[in-house]
């Protein structure tokens, strides 16, 4: 007794299968190319289901062609070259701008402080009070600094991975030095800065934790 | 008994603006006798170096964390006793519970007030 014939869609998919195997790195474009030539000149032949089976085949290779051109299109090397270096310069300026400033600002607050010295009374006190509370509001360049140095450190990282994705689906291979890892201590963990105000324990807070250690 | 504000006190942090905020505010509460430094190791040469009654440290620096100088602090028979207040925006309960098993005497998150690091001051210096 004859064996059944094997599916000609069954068929078609090992050939393929066979072609991507032997041929890991043919870009996907070409081979759509190749089998809409195919589809072209066989129409007259071909079953129903070689058809739709050819007809995925062909669409498979058209995503991954425009995925390719929409990756070429990020222009990674603007985002790396010139965006990201851009935005971090930008950062940085603005952590210099606010450092010169609240200079500016302490110099004049050290200056009435030397004036009310040589005051007493209650125009002394009133003119401490109000040194203190500015010498206070200024202890926000150091908060700034740090929060901007943590989207400075978020900003690197997304550049290290726009980069691994155009690596590994781009138009192009690029070379890359394998991925950092990060080789944290445990005390390295316990450095994340400010937190947002809604994550973070306030002062009453820490003394609580604190008076619970006594 | 009153504490002697004479006394010589150490502040450690890398942004220097707060070096000189801090510096003011103890100014206003008449410690006059107050050394900078920028970093762990630079405060801990100091510590040896000098004759400190406190020091108040910032936590995130670099080469040596505030955390370590304080460990480098609590290690040293000359230095084991004297106060340490951590000033940090680090206010997450890990830091405070890791600085508490390290030997902090107090801990204050920034950003602070006056009255807070008066009042630390004094809870410090009159456990000390």
């Amino acid at each position: 007794m004859l064996d059944h014939p094997m599916p000609r869609e069954t068929i078609l998919a090992g050939r393929l299968a066979e072609i991507r195997a032997k041929r890991p790195h043919a870009e996907p474009q070409l081979v759509a190319e190749v089998v809409r030539a195919v589809l072209t000149t066989m129409s007259d032949t071909l079953s129903g289901p070689d058809t739709a089976l050819l007809r995925e085949v062909e669409a498979l290779g058209e995503t991954i062609a425009n995925a390719k051109a929409e990756i070429a299109a990020l222009k990674v090397d603007d985002i790396t070259g010139s965006h990201i270096p851009f935005a971090t310069d930008e950062l940085d300026a603005i952590v210099a701008h606010t450092a010169a400033a609240t200079d500016a600002i302490l110099e004049s607050c050290e200056m009435l402080d030397a004036v009310g010295d040589t005051l007493a009374g209650e125009s002394a006190k009133k003119l401490q009070d109000a040194t203190t509370r500015i010498y206070e509001a200024c202890s926000f360049q150091d908060i700034t600094g740090q929060r901007i140095t943590k989207i400075v450190g978020a900003l690197k990282t997304i550049e290290e991975k726009v980069a691994r994705i155009v690596a590994t689906f781009g138009p192009k291979l690029i070379d890359l030095p394998p991925p950092l890892t990060d080789i944290a201590t445990p005390e390295d963990e316990l450095l994340n800065g400010p937190q947002l105000p809604s994550q973070a324990m306030d002062q009453s807070d820490i003394d609580k934790l604190m008076a619970s250690f006594d | 008994m009153p504490i002697d504000k004479s006394m010589n006190v150490l502040i450690v942090d890398d942004y220097k603006t707060m070096l000189r905020i801090i510096r003011n505010l103890l100014k206003q509460i008449e410690f006059n006798n107050v050394e900078e430094a920028s970093d762990g190791t630079e405060a801990l040469a100091k510590l040896r170096a000098g004759n400190f009654g406190l020091v108040i440290s910032d936590w995130n620096m670099a080469p040596m964390t505030g955390l370590q100088l304080l460990q480098e602090v609590r290690s040293d028979t000359k230095l084991k006793q004297t106060p340490f207040i951590m000033i940090t925006a680090e206010s997450k309960t890990e830091n405070v519970v890791a600085a508490k098993q390290a030997g902090v005497s107090n801990y204050i998150v920034k950003p602070f007030n006056a009255e807070t690091l008066r009042d630390k001051i004094e809870k410090v210096l009159g456990h000390a």
